[in-house]
């Protein structure tokens, strides 16, 4: 939708590049798009021209004595990047313990930020460290809040303090002071007490922010923020600062497709750090903030470390493990391993955003645009109209099969065809494979089996390769990546 | 004094609006998250139009964005009416059907609720509370479950006894997730089964970015959305955003929402939205 600066880089330097040494009003244009870029990405507009007005001061020095040649974006580029990620990441730090346990972490932030399931990673990521945290549920407005963190605490194994029903019923500041003292009493050594969402504007409920912090005098008080907000992002953090008061800041829904510069607004605003990420509704979906990756996503620039991360977490843990195992064991390779793996990769995210955190994908533009998302999609469909057994043997499809499927997935049976077609093609090459053939194109190490018939991509060169010499590994990726060196 | 009032008090003439002025202008825009190309768009429109009052010069490259479409509920002809409320996490889906519901029940209406967000923790319980408080019907389904099924088994009971509206609430999903919108799309495929969906309304939370306009076309592309809910308008956010999504995808806004309570839904007015728009403190 929005050009990455990227693309805004190559096309500003490519028609300087023709015309010999850079002028001042040359970097000057080059700053235009770097703004333009950065309203993009939701920065607010007095951050965008503080920023912008630096880089240009910045660039027209580091440019004084280049000649004009490619490597210019670079520098700018360079310097655009680094001060960014300065930016983003000069105060950075982690949860500051209590000297005398417990540290208690208060959340805070607007309707809808994702506070409460914010809560429950962050007391499994303590607890995962050993620590023997416990939630405290001081949301008694939105209803139901109460519950939803009762069931979050349960799936992530932390107790939860909850003497008050909420649903409008109890009082915030008491459960929150009684909560500290069952804490100190049950000698967890971290306490995290959950909210409720409140307007920056609402004076009434920001006073009782006010009342909590001061009854628990918390050790570190975290601003929620999603990272889809826009130019909103400043005032609301300011009226959290001046109203509560905050220590560090928590991005949610980072898995999203927004370019989050909400996070530089905030940082620039307030001079607080940004502390942790929020990537997803599953308590594992949780790290730490990295100032790098956030500079390079604001930039709509290529992020490769987190696609790298994205697709070990899809393509790893029990499925891959499982799958695996049916391997070593010889199984047939099913329409539902088929699905299995289609799904781990649309939850990397649409293809074309994979592609996307290439870096270089602007030159791909365009195969990137053809790429047909919608297909990943409509082979799910199919799938998932067919029966279990349909699944396991899809010998068994006969025609009124067929037809009916095709009905079930509001798709024409042609699609239906050719989907069983292209993966009886896969399951063969799994065939080969097991008896020591390796065919190319295969992405080796991802637990993805070959020919995995990625729908919408033509797969280079199926097949058909010579044997390779007798493999140690029963995992066919594996075994792949040995025979690689 | 909002920005419109100030501005409006010191310029009267649209041939007066010195360059700083529209820089101000420029920045009031920007602010209300209508996006910086779409600003651009509007600034040289209002530049260039003959209404000699700077104000209406601007408030009429403002409407001119705005969706033609009608901005009522669509009534189905069979009986049924029936609502899918679908959008990113926290906007205020579940809230939204909660208000939406007691507005159209409040109306005489006989209103059936169906809970098909069967992933978030505590989501059918929330919308479960919100029923009680209005009176109405809520059908749910096994936690986990297929949502599929729950819009189903509404869809299917609202038919059977003789409800004139169907609102379901869905989970919250993040529109680059693929097989979350597939899900969507199933959805939305059961219910037709038995009954016409008559309106998918998308909720747009006011804080929302440049982001809004993604969520639109994916979520428009995963099943057909044929209005805005735009909700928490009662916060410092404008939502200008939405009005970038109604030029850009020719989607109109059809409520708003104005805080928790059940009564803060209201039809969409776009006179008092535009205000809103440039007259933010
Ligand atoms: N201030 C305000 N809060 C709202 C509005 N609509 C919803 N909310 C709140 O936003 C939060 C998320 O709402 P919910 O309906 O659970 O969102 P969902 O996840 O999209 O279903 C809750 O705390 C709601 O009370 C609104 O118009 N104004
Ligand atoms: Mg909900």
């Amino acid at each position: 939708m929005f050009e990455s600066l990227g693309n805004r880089f190559s096309n500003a330097f490519a028609s300087l590049r023709s015309r010999g040494k850079l002028s001042n009003s040359d970097i000057s244009n080059v700053c235009q798009e770097i703004r333009q870029a950065l309203l993009d990405a939701d920065v607010a507009l007095s951050v965008v021209e503080d920023f912008v007005g630096k880089i240009e001061v910045q660039a027209k020095e580091a440019l004084i004595d280049l000649q004009a040649g490619a490597n210019q974006a670079q520098v700018v580029f360079e310097i655009v990047n680094k001060e960014l990620v300065e930016l983003l990441g000069s105060q950075a730090r982690r949860v500051r313990l209590a000297k005398v346990a417990p540290t208690v972490i208060m959340l805070a932030g607007l309707q809808g930020a994702g506070k409460t399931t914010l809560a429950g990673k962050l007391a499994k990521y303590f607890a995962d460290q050993g620590d023997t945290p416990i939630l405290v549920a001081s949301d008694l407005q939105r209803p139901n809040a109460v519950t939803q963190l009762q069931v979050v605490g349960q799936n992530a194994g932390i107790p939860v303090f909850a003497p008050q029903p909420g649903n409008g019923v109890g009082n915030p500041v008491e459960v929150a002071r009684e909560g500290i003292a069952f804490a100190k009493s049950k000698l967890h050594n971290i306490v995290i007490v959950d909210t409720a969402g409140r307007l920056g504007v609402d004076e009434e409920l920001m006073q009782e922010a006010k009342d909590i912090r001061d009854a628990i005098s918390p050790d570190e008080i975290l601003f929620v923020v999603d990272a889809m907000t826009g130019q909103d992002a400043v005032r609301t953090a300011q009226a959290f600062q001046d109203g509560v008061g905050f220590d560090g800041v928590v991005l949610t829904k980072l898995d999203g497709d927004a370019r989050g510069g909400a996070a530089l607004s905030i940082v620039t605003q307030t001079g607080k750090p940004i502390m942790f990420a929020s990537t997803g509704e599953k308590l594992a979906d949780f790290d730490l903030f990295h100032p790098d990756r956030m500079a390079s996503r604001i930039l709509g620039m290529g992020d490769v470390a987190t696609l790298a991360e994205q697709a070990k977490k899809a393509f790893s843990g029990e499925g891959a493990a499982k799958m695996e195992e049916k391997f070593a064991r010889g199984d047939d390779f099913t329409l539902e391993d088929f699905l299995e793996q289609i799904s781990a990769m649309s939850k990397m995210g649409s293809m074309g955003k994979i592609l996307g955190m290439l870096p270089g994908a602007g030159a791909m533009k365009k195969q990137i645009e053809n790429f047909d998302e919608s297909e990943i999609v409509r082979t799910k469909a199919i799938v998932q109209s067919m029966t279990p057994t349909e699944r396991r043997d899809p010998k068994v499809l006969n025609g009124s099969r067929r037809a009916r499927i095709a009905a079930g997935s509001g798709r024409q049976v042609s699609e239906v065809n050719s989907l069983v077609e292209r993966f009886t093609q896969a399951q063969k090459m799994m065939k080969q494979m097991r008896n020591g053939k390796v065919p190319a194109g295969m992405p080796a190490g991802m637990g993805l089996p070959p020919g995995a018939a990625i729908p919408g991509m033509s797969t280079p060169n199926k097949g058909n390769q010579p044997p390779k010499k007798k493999s140690r590994s029963g995992n066919p990726a594996k075994r792949a990546a040995e025979e690689q060196g | 004094m909002g920005f419109f009032k100030k501005f409006l008090a010191k310029v009267t003439r649209t041939s007066s609006v010195t360059a700083t002025d529209w820089d101000e202008l420029y920045g009031e825009l920007i602010a209300s998250d209508l996006g910086a190309s779409l600003t651009d768009a509007i600034l040289a429109s209002a530049k260039k139009s003959k209404s000699e009052e700077p104000i209406e010069a601007i408030r009429e490259a403002l409407t001119a964005l705005l969706s033609s479409k009608p901005r009522t509920l669509a009534i189905s002809e069979t009986g049924l009416t029936t609502i899918l409320v679908i959008g990113v996490n926290g906007t205020g889906k579940t809230t939204s059907v909660a208000k939406l519901a007691a507005n159209i029940s409040s109306a005489g209406n006989r209103v059936l609720l169906g809970a098909a967000d069967t992933f978030r923790a505590a989501a059918v319980e929330q919308l479960q509370t919100w029923a009680t408080r209005i009176g109405l019907t809520v059908i749910t389904g096994k936690p986990n479950g297929e949502p599929a099924a729950v819009a189903f088994d509404s869809a299917t009971k609202a038919i059977a006894d003789n409800y004139q509206y169907l609102v379901i609430d869905t989970a919250g999903r993040l529109q680059n997730k693929a097989d979350l919108m597939a899900e969507l799309g199933k959805i939305k495929r059961v219910i037709e089964k038995v009954t016409p969906v008559n309106e998918v309304l998308l909720v747009v939370d006011a804080t929302t970015g440049q982001n809004g306009l993604s969520q639109a076309k994916l979520f428009s592309e995963a099943v057909e959305v044929t209005g805005i809910v735009l909700t928490k308008l009662d916060g410092s956010a404008r939502g200008g955003i939405a009005l970038a999504i109604e030029h850009d995808l020719d989607l109109p806004i059809k409520w708003i929402g104005t805080g928790e309570a059940i009564a803060d839904l209201t039809p969409f007015d776009p006179e008092i939205y535009i205000t809103g728009i440039l007259d933010a403190e």
